[in-house]
This record gives C-alpha cells, structure tokens and sequence, in this order.
C-alpha cells in the first residue's frame, strides 16, 4: 500500500504540495499584513474637493510629465507645467498632484505666484502601483485646469517591508 | 538637527531673466505605512513643507506628503530681480528642519 510513498516521484510531489502550501500561508499572511488603508480613486476625487471646492475642473492648460512605464515605483520623476503668462493680473496660485491608489491620495502641493515666471515643478514621487495621477492647477482668475497621466510600475514602493 | 543639501542657483542673471533652481536634501521620507521588523508600523516621519524666499520675500512654497520620494528633489523657477541672497527652509516630523541659502548676482 505505502510502498509507492518511497519512490522518488512520490517524495518529490509531497515535497511540492507542502512547500505551495507553505508559500500560499506566507503570501496570504504579508498581503493581510501590509495593506493598510489605501487610497481609491473616490477618496482622491474627494481630496480634489477639498482642494476646489464646488469650482468645475476643466481639462488643458495643464501638462503632467511622468514616464509611461516605470521600473521601480520609490523614485518616478514628475514635471508638471502650466501655461500661462504669469503677469500679476494672470498667473498660477497653485498647483497640487493627486495619485488614486497610494495609501493617501496627496501628493504635493505648491504655491507660487507671478515672480515664479514660468509656472513649472519637477519632483521625484513614490507610486504604490499601477494607477492615474492627476495635477491640479489655480489660476489668478478662480478657475482651475488639470491634466492626468497613466502610469505602468513594475516595482512597487512600500512592499519591501522589513521583515 | 543638520541635513546636507545641494542646491543649484545661476551665480549669474539678468535682471528678470526666469532662473532655475534645483534643490536636493538628504531625508529619508519614511512613509508611516511600512511595517518594521517587529510586525509594527514605522512612525512617520517626513518633510512636510519647504519655503523658498528671495531677499526676505516669499517666492515659492510647498507642502509634501508621503508620496515624495526619499531625499526631496524639486525644482522650480523664479524671476531675477536684485542682487541677493535666495533662502531655502525644510521643516517636517521630529522637528526637522534645515535652511540653506544661495547667493544671486543680478546684472
């Protein structure tokens, strides 16, 4: 009856079952264990919100540049732009980036004025996964513009815990 | 508290000529969401805000959160005016903070 459990084939299969096994316990422990909270594209539109109130988001003027695929999401080099004369009657007061699904959806948020000259920024973010990021400009006039960008990461930031 | 940080202002311009300025400090961003060697959270710990003043007058501010990647890198522009100094001020969790300013000669 059991003499099949001491062939080769046999060893080696339980061998296999057991470590999938093993390996499915550890994965299903550290992805309950590091997902807190995260951002979902409703709690973005919310911070959004908060940031232009009941104004009407408008899309253009605004010009998000960030690579399409990205290999590790820690540093993602962002440049946004925004198109204006930047003359004391009309310029940029602010601008903000949104992401959808890092735990918070806040990324930065700059305040400039006419003596910036040209209403540019570039930074380095982290991008947990694979999501849209949104940038968000005021203008001196109370309107607002926005552009947004897909991005592909293959490396996430804030998985490589620790442990 | 000290940090190094690299800073890149034209030693030159003309007057209202639109500079560049890239600034780079050392901080590790530590996001708050990651779990530490012993199953607990890391506290947070970042850079919150960053002001850059040119002769005394406020030219450019931001606010970062956790999303920014570790040693800040932001680059922005500013117009030339008058010969001075441009002041740079990082303040953030554990009462970090670091000044670090640039001399410009306006032409």
């Amino acid at each position: 009856m059991n003499e099949d459990r001491n062939t080769p084939e046999a060893t080696r299969r339980n061998f296999l079952t057991g470590t999938a096994r093993l390996a499915g316990g550890i994965a299903l422990v550290s992805v309950a264990a590091t997902t807190p909270a995260r951002a979902t594209p409703a709690t973005m539109q919310t911070a959004i919100k908060k940031v232009i109130g009941e104004a009407p988001l408008r899309k253009g003027k605004v010009t998000i540049d960030v690579p399409p695929l990205v290999e590790n999401g820690n540093t993602v080099p962002v440049t946004v732009s925004v198109e204006s004369p930047m003359t004391a009657a009309e310029h940029v007061k602010a601008i903000h980036v949104f992401n959808e699904k890092n735990p918070q959806p806040n990324v930065i948020g700059v305040r400039l004025g006419p003596r910036a000259g040209k209403a540019a920024l570039s930074t380095r973010i982290k991008l947990a996964d694979v999501q849209k990021i949104i940038a968000v400009a005021q203008l001196s006039d109370g309107s607002f513009w926005s552009d947004e960008a897909d991005v592909i990461v293959t490396i996430a930031a804030c998985v490589e815990d620790l442990r | 508290m000290t940090a190094r940080a690299l800073i890149n202002v034209p030693a030159k311009a003309r007057k209202g000529e639109i500079v560049e300025i890239k600034t780079l400090i050392a901080h590790p961003m530590e996001t708050g969401f990651r779990v530490g060697l012993n199953g607990a959270l890391i506290p947070r710990d970042i850079i919150t805000n960053f002001v850059c003043t040119y002769n005394g007058e406020e030219v450019f501010r931001a606010e970062f959160s956790p999303a920014i990647a570790a040693n800040p890198f932001l680059t922005f522009f500013t117009t030339a005016t008058a010969t001075g100094t441009i002041e740079f001020q990082w303040t953030g969790d554990n009462g970090f903070s670091a000044t670090e300013s640039a001399p410009i000669t306006v032409e």
